[in-house]
């Protein structure tokens, strides 16, 4: 079973935390899932749309008490 | 799918920096080739050990660094980290300032002419700062 890695960019501003999700998972193997925790509300949209361009798998998302989740497979 | 986004980077002020950081990091991690040239009043920034601080144009700017966003610098690191751009001094500013290669981040691609930069655009999106 793959781990979930926890990449906390809360209170981060664009492009913060797409670059912080990016640096974790360069060291992720494939198939892990990422955790990415964020507070800048751009990131709602613009995460899922890295996600899709490069080809990885957004596995879940959820906004609890104001931090929004995503949590995202790394495919290749 | 991938496409080639070049900037061209000239100014000394801090929203225009971060506009243009944001374009090549974003734009490299997310596949494209990207090439960054750095010339006029943007050059200094990249000389290792400087301290200059860019000027803000406007309330953006005081309302970016109070919010502490990700400075510059870091972004266009990233960029040529995670997303493999590549940045280049322009040979003519170097000159003009009297930097070497050594003296700038490591980061930085070799000294690039207008010429070579102009034939290099040829093909693909130019972004100007």
């Amino acid at each position: 079973m793959s781990d979930r890695i926890l990449v906390d960019a809360k209170n981060t501003f664009c492009p913060g935390p797409l670059m912080e999700l990016i640096s974790n998972m360069k060291m992720a193997e494939v198939g892990d899932e990422l955790e990415l925790l964020s507070t800048d509300e751009g990131s709602a949209a613009d995460i899922p749309e890295w996600v899709n361009k490069v080809g990885h798998e957004i596995v879940d998302s959820f906004t609890e008490e104001e931090v929004l989740h995503i949590v995202v497979k790394k495919i290749k | 799918m991938s496409e080639k986004i070049n900037v061209m980077l000239t100014t000394e002020n801090m929203e225009q920096l971060q506009m243009a950081a944001m374009v090549a990091s974003v734009g490299a991690v997310s596949g494209n080739d990207v090439s960054v040239f750095l010339s006029m009043n943007a050059l200094k920034y990249f000389v290792k050990g400087n301290d200059h601080k860019a000027p803000v144009e406007g309330e953006m700017g005081n309302v970016m660094l109070e919010k502490k966003v990700p400075p510059f610098l870091e972004l266009f690191e990233q960029a040529a980290e995670l997303g493999d751009a590549k940045i280049y001094p322009c040979s003519m500013a170097m000159d003009m300032l009297e930097v070497k290669s050594e003296d700038l981040f490591d980061y930085i691609g070799e000294p690039m002419g207008l010429t070579k930069f102009l034939s290099d655009v040829n093909q693909g999106q130019v972004w100007s700062f």
